[in-house]
C-alpha cells in the first residue's frame, strides 16, 4: 500500500513542529504547507492551531488558504483538525466578538462557562468518553486521557457529529467525526500514546 | 473529570543533568538529557519542565538545541525556560519544540516583556517562575535570578502581580527547601494557591511520595520534582500511584508498567 502523504497546514499558528514530531514518531510521511498552491498532491490534511480565533481566520484568508482547504474538504479530502484548528471547521465563534469560521461542520464556538471549582482555561489531562466506534480511535480505549488547552468549545447542531466528549463543569465536545472531517479538542501530538494513536490512525486507516 | 498533574523537571547546565541542593548544582545525574525523556515518556509522566540554570547567558544556544533533541521524543506538554529575556529567544525556543516557556527575572526586571510574550503566544504559553527565601525574620520573600537578588517581595502578591502581567500558570519554587528532602515549602505554596486563579505547580523538596500528595491538598493543581525521579527505576510511576491510593484524581496511564 502507498504510503498517505499528509500536509501539515502553517498559517502562523501554534506548534506545527510538535505535529510534525509526532508524525514522524508514528512513521507517517508529512510536510508542513504554507502555501495553498502546494498543496496538491496530498492524502491528508491535518490542521493545527493555538491562539485566537478572529487571527487565525485573517491569516488562513490573507492567503487564500480558507478557499484551498475548503476546496479540499469538499473533494473528500481526509482532514483532521487539531485544537483551535477544530473551532475553524465551525460555522462560527464568539470569541472576542462574532467571527465566521470555515463553515465545514454546523456547529458554533462559545466560552466555557466557569463553574465552582472549574478553572478556565480548561488546561491538563482529562478523560474522553467515546459515543461509537471509528476508525479514527480504533486501539484506544474508552476513558483515555488526553491533554486539553482551551477557553472555548465547540457545540455542534447534530449530537451525531460528536465522537468523544469530556465533563469540564459542562459536556465538552472533544473528537468529532462529520463525514470526511475529523477533529480534537485536545492536542493529540501532546497526549503521548493515546494521541499517536489517533494520528497513526488519522493516517492510516481513514479514507485508504 | 481534570486530574491533577505530575510533573518530571529537568535541571540542565551546560547540557548536562544535575542536581539541585537550594540552588547549588554541583552533581551531574545523566549525561545525556533525551535518555531522561526517554525514561519519563515510557513511564507516562503528565507533562515535563526543563531549565537551564547556567549563570552564563551564552548557555542559551546550547539549551535551545537540547530543547530541539528533547521535543522530538516529547509527546507530553513541555515547559522550558531559563533566560528567556527577549521575545526572539522566546519564539525560538517555541520553534525547538516547546509549548509553553517559563519565566522568572523577567517579572522584576522586564514586565513589559512579559505582557508582550503573552500577547503574542497566549496566556497558556506562559508560566511565572516564583522562587522564594526566607530572610533573617522567617518570613518568605521572593528571589530573582537564580536567586542571586532579593526583591522583598511577598510571594501572594508577587504571584497576583505576575497573572496582571500575563501569566496563565504559576510554578512555585522555595530555595530552603530545595533539594532539602522535606517537602514543599507548605505554608508559602499555600497563600500563593489562594491568592490566585491559575494552576499553581509546586515544587521544590520531594523526598517521599507523601510530599507530593501534601501539595495537592495546600492547593496545587500540579506537582512537581526533579532529583528524587532520577534515582528510582519507575519513579513516577510509583509516585503516581501513591497518589492515586491517597483519593488524589491522576491519569491512569503510568501507575502500572
Amino acid at each position: 500500500m502507498k504510503k498517505a502523504r499528509v500536509a501539515i497546514i502553517d498559517y502562523g499558528m501554534g506548534n506545527i513542529w510538535s505535529v510534525q514530531n509526532a508524525l514522524v514518531e508514528v512513521g507517517a510521511r508529512s510536510e508542513v504547507i504554507a502555501e495553498p498552491s502546494l498543496l496538491a498532491g496530498f492524502d491528508k490534511i491535518i490542521l493545527p492551531g493555538v491562539g485566537a480565533f478572529a487571527d487565525a481566520m485573517r491569516l488562513l484568508r490573507e492567503k487564500g488558504m480558507d478557499r484551498a482547504l475548503g476546496e479540499k474538504a469538499a473533494a473528500g479530502v481526509p482532514i483532521l483538525g487539531v485544537c483551535l484548528g477544530m473551532q475553524l471547521m465551525c460555522r462560527s465563534s464568539t470569541e472576542n466578538g462574532r467571527h465566521l469560521g470555515l463553515g465545514w461542520i454546523d456547529a458554533e464556538v462559545v466560552a466555557l462557562q466557569p463553574r465552582p471549582g472549574i478553572k478556565i482555561p480548561h488546561m491538563g489531562w482529562n478523560t474522553v468518553r467515546f459515543t461509537r466506534s471509528s476508525p479514527l480511535v480504533e486501539g484506544i480505549a474508552d476513558g483515555t486521557d488526553f491533554y486539553f488547552v482551551h477557553g472555548y468549545h465547540v457545540v455542534c447542531a447534530d449530537p451525531a457529529d460528536v465522537l468523544g466528549s469530556c465533563e469540564h463543569g459542562q459536556d465538552v465536545a472533544a473528537v468529532l467525526e462529520h463525514g470526511n472531517l475529523y477533529a480534537a479538542q485536545f492536542h493529540p501530538e501532546k497526549s503521548q500514546r493515546g494521541g499517536l494513536q489517533l494520528l497513526k490512525n488519522f493516517v492510516e486507516n481513514i479514507g485508504c | 473529570m481534570l486530574k491533577k498533574r505530575l510533573i518530571a523537571v529537568l535541571i540542565l547546565r551546560d547540557g548536562a543533568v544535575v542536581q539541585s541542593v537550594r540552588f547549588k548544582h554541583t552533581n551531574s545525574i545523566h549525561y545525556d538529557p533525551v535518555h531522561a525523556i526517554e525514561c519519563f515518556n515510557k513511564w507516562a509522566v503528565d507533562e515535563i519542565v526543563i531549565l537551564n540554570v547556567s549563570r552564563q547567558a551564552a548557555s542559551r544556544e546550547g539549551f535551545a538545541e537540547v530543547v530541539k533533541r528533547i521535543s522530538q521524543k516529547c509527546f507530553v506538554p513541555l515547559a522550558v525556560g531559563g533566560w528567556v529575556t527577549d521575545a526572539g529567544y522566546a519564539r525560538g525556543l517555541l520553534n525547538a519544540g516547546a509549548d509553553k516557556l517559563v519565566v522568572n527575572t523577567i517579572l522584576a526586571d522586564d514586565p513589559p516583556l512579559m505582557e508582550t510574550l503573552a500577547r503574542r503566544f497566549g496566556r497558556q504559553c506562559m508560566v511565572a517562575s516564583i522562587d522564594v527565601k526566607r530572610g533573617e525574620d522567617g518570613a518568605p520573600a521572593v528571589v530573582v535570578d537564580r536567586a542571586s537578588r532579593a526583591t522583598g517581595q511577598d510571594p501572594a502578591a508577587w504571584a497576583k502581580r505576575a497573572v496582571g502581567l500575563g501569566a496563565g500558570e504559576i510554578f512555585f519554587n522555595s530555595v530552603d527547601h530545595d533539594g532539602a528532602r522535606r517537602g514543599y515549602d507548605l505554608g508559602t505554596l499555600r497563600a500563593v494557591c489562594a491568592a490566585v486563579d491559575v494552576p499553581v505547580i509546586a515544587f521544590g523538596g520531594v523526598f517521599k511520595w507523601e510530599h507530593l500528595v501534601e501539595g495537592i491538598r495546600a492547593g496545587a493543581e500540579a506537582v512537581a520534582a526533579a532529583n528524587i525521579f532520577h534515582y528510582t527505576e519507575h519513579a513516577t510511576m510509583k509516585a503516581k500511584r501513591h497518589l492515586a491510593e491517597a483519593g488524589v484524581p491522576v491519569r491512569t496511564e503510568g501507575q502500572r508498567a
